[in-house]
């Protein structure tokens, strides 16, 4: 599903990504895991087309030049990416700004656009799986929300474009448990053998939950070493420096 | 969010799913650039007392109409044109401009059957189906092409409640007493450089009278368009409601695309008697010009409430997207006891357009109160002015005003520019401002495209987002216009 080969980054002429690879296969779950500033957070909004980077490398989506694509046209390919930092759209509401981009994708997947009624009855659904206050549809986009009702916000709005391949930023950061355990849910009801996830976090509490098939560790915009959930266990308990330590 | 943990199942409340059918409804260059091939009756170009009394004479007006329209002449001669605003406006040749075309459809109409299907296609194609979808909408129109008020539908359902809705003309044959006592009163002819050519040569307009205690059942409307070349359009419109009336308004403007530049020099006058409230809203679409800057209307109206009588409101809502140059600054006189004066405002100047726009609030009566809601959209090479005066007399005790002025600027080739002025000469007025200056940052747009919106598309979601609280104003078919033409008018706005 996403391969990615040699994969360099850099901003202002600072390299943050120094050859990474990486493969995700349909069905999987993989975990990225790292220290502050290895890179993680600049490798999902390099996938997902963010402007200012300067890339060089190969990225193939299913089969198609993934660096050659505008941001949009990633996100109808399939990709998905769950900001670590969710921006407010002032006087947008949740309901109007999931309706132009749920038909926007689904007509360049070749869809035809959902009638009003199918539309809300798909954002009742949706909005369910992530335990989202139905009162949070009809306001502007993230506009007043707080830390965690915006990640919830998030994962609902995968939910709603049903990606190939989503990419969480971070999104267990600032969620209490309560609201982990939703998102976590919310991410496993979503699982399928045709759709893939890419979990970027710090902590080992979000993996308890999805139980990663593959985790790898992210250092100084490379991948280091890859594993499986044991060795996000691993890093939990003893942090990065023994395999800075290892790898030295 | 964490109260909903027992109610999984969410509900979606009635203001989503009207919000959904407004964007279903508002999902596609200036598309209203067409010419209409309709025989026309023009008055050859040129201004003097002659042409001033062909138009009356053209008209049947009685005598006391064509004196004030000749002391409004020679009394605009007297006048230098205005240059105070923030807009470069070429030096207007008055001379050659024809102040009267017509179509030359000479016949009454009885029914819409009979119009000229060649300004009924043009109303077609404008999207104003004069026929069954506006009266299953109940909205009655009053549509005036050029100068002449073509047809007006639902008149008669509105005279059973003793409603008056026609065009200026009718009025003044059918209403001299009303028209007499209104015209004028509001916008005196001395008012200034426009409205005094406009009292000068005004060819048509609407006419509007809500009799004591009616509240009018439907919205009314009436649709502007330019369609001769090298006329100006002047249309005078005077709305009056009297004592617990109500009464909401809309007007709609679109013109041909054209290389040479237009005059439109309009005055609209509202008058609110005691507990009335008159609600006026614009969707102005004039042909902007092209990039370069050539072509495109001049807007330079005049219009003007007053809240006369006691707890009175009025209410102007405009959304500005068209024109070259817009100088237009709809006003209320609150002179009445706790009256209420409204503006809420989008102005948009893309391309080479120049707008200078915004209100007057007047205050005179005890325990009156005004709110302002300005939102200016520059893009591309556009110049955007908020102008607004906030007055409180000495007699205007417990006054209070709110201010709020907005800009938004896409791209640095544009300007927004905001001129508040303050003369508070009672001091126990509250006055609040609030201004705010913004850019449609890259991180905003990435994460709407992100989730899939083309550029346009994001733009065009952003841009009515912030400019929602003034289209909230709008009654829904208006509301879903304006989108649309906030979109239109900002595509290719940003590289």
């Amino acid at each position: 599903m996403l391969e990615i080969i040699d994969l360099h980054a850099s901003v202002d002429d600072k390299p943050i990504l120094k050859g990474l690879n990486l493969q995700i296969r349909p069905g999987e779950v993989h975990a990225i895991m790292g220290p502050n500033g290895s890179g993680k957070s600049t490798l999902s909004h390099v996938l997902a087309g963010r402007p200012g980077y300067d890339v060089r490398g190969s990225v193939r989506f299913n089969g198609q030049d993934l660096l050659n694509l505008t941001p949009e046209e990633r996100a109808w390919a399939g990709l998905f990416l769950a900001f670590q930092y969710p921006v407010e759209i002032p006087g947008v509401s949740n309901t109007n700004f999931m309706r132009s981009a749920l038909n926007q994708v689904r007509s360049h997947r070749g869809l035809p656009a959902l009638e009003a009624g199918d539309f809300l009855k798909i954002m009742r659904e949706k909005a369910a799986l992530v335990q989202l206050d139905p009162s949070f549809l009809s306001r502007p986009v993230n506009l007043g929300f707080s830390g965690g009702e915006k990640k919830r916000n998030e994962i609902f709005q995968m939910a709603m474009l049903d990606p190939q391949l989503a990419i969480l930023d971070e999104t267990d950061s600032g969620l209490d448990i309560d609201a982990l355990r939703i998102v976590a849910e919310g991410v496993r009801k979503l699982r399928r053998e045709d759709n893939s996830f890419l979990i970027i976090t710090h902590y080992q509490r979000l993996l308890d939950h999805l139980r990663p098939d593959i985790v790898h560790v992210l250092m100084d915009g490379k991948i280091v070493r890859t594993g499986n959930d044991t060795l996000a266990l691993e890093l939990e308990e003893k942090g990065y420096d023994w395999l800075k330590a290892e790898l030295a | 969010m964490r109260g909903d943990l027992t109610n999984p199942v969410p509900d979606v409340n009635e203001h989503s799913e009207e919000e959904l059918l407004l964007n279903q409804w508002a999902e596609q260059d200036y598309a209203f650039g067409f010419v209409s091939d309709i025989e026309q009756d023009i008055v050859p170009k040129g201004l003097n007392e002659d042409v001033i009394r062909w138009i009356s004479a053209r008209k049947e007006e009685p005598s006391w109409l064509l004196d004030w329209r000749l002391k409004a002449y020679r009394h605009w001669l007297s006048m230098p044109t205005p240059e105070w605003a923030h807009l470069e406006i070429p030096a207007i040749d008055f001379q050659d401009i024809s102040y009267y075309a017509a179509p030359k459809a000479a016949a009454k109409l009885n029914s819409l059957d009979e119009l000229d299907p060649e300004i009924k296609s043009t109303y077609d194609k404008l999207g104003i189906p004069l026929e069954e979808q506006l009266i299953l909408a109940g909205v009655a129109v009053d549509a005036v092409l050029d100068s002449v008020s073509v047809v007006t539908t639902y008149k008669e359902k509105l005279a059973e409640k003793g409603i008056i809705f026609c065009s200026f003309s009718e009025a003044v044959r059918e209403h001299p007493d009303l028209v007499r006592k209104h015209l004028g009163k509001v916008v005196p002819y001395t008012d200034n450089y426009y409205a005094a050519l406009n009292s000068a040569v005004f060819s048509d307009g609407s006419f509007v009278y809500i009799p004591k205690g009616v509240r009018c059942p439907m919205e009314l409307s009436t649709y502007f368009r330019i369609n001769a070349a090298g006329t100006g359009q002047f249309e005078r419109t005077l709305i009056v409601a009297d004592d617990d009336a109500y009464v909401s308004y809309l007007e709609g403007c679109t013109a041909p695309k054209r290389d040479e530049n237009q005059l439109h020099a309009a005055v609209v006058e509202l008058v609110a008697m005691n507990r009335s409230e008159i609600r006026y809203a614009t969707v102005q679409n004039w042909y902007p010009g092209d990039a370069q800057g050539i072509g495109g209307i001049y807007n330079f109206v005049t219009k003007r409430g007053l809240c006369q009588g006691l707890a009175s409101k009025i209410s102007w809502t405009q959304v500005e997207t068209g024109s070259a140059i817009t100088w237009k600054y709809p006003s209320v006189v609150l002179l009445g006891d706790r009256s209420t004066g409204e503006f809420y405002s989008v102005a948009l100047a893309a391309r080479a357009q120049q707008a200078d726009t915004g209100t007057k609030m007047i205050h005179i009566g005890k325990n009156t109160t005004s709110r302002i809601v300005s939102k200016g959209i520059s893009a591309g090479r556009g110049q955007n002015a908020y102008r607004g005066l906030v007055k409180v007399r000495k007699t205007a005790t417990n006054a209070r005003n709110y201010s709020q002025c907005d800009s938004l600027l896409m791209g640095d080739r544009c300007g927004a520019h905001t001129y508040p002025y303050f003369e508070i000469n009672c001091p126990d007025a509250q006055v609040e401002h609030e201004a705010t200056t913004s850019k449609i940052e890259e991180d905003l747009l990435y994460y709407c495209q992100q989730r899939g919106l083309p550029t346009e598309e994001a733009i065009a979601l952003i841009v009515n987002g912030y400019a929602k609280e003034v289209l909230d104003k709008l009654p829904m078919e208006f509301a879903v216009e304006a989108r649309k033409l906030l979109a239109i008018s900002l595509e290719g706005s940003v590289g």
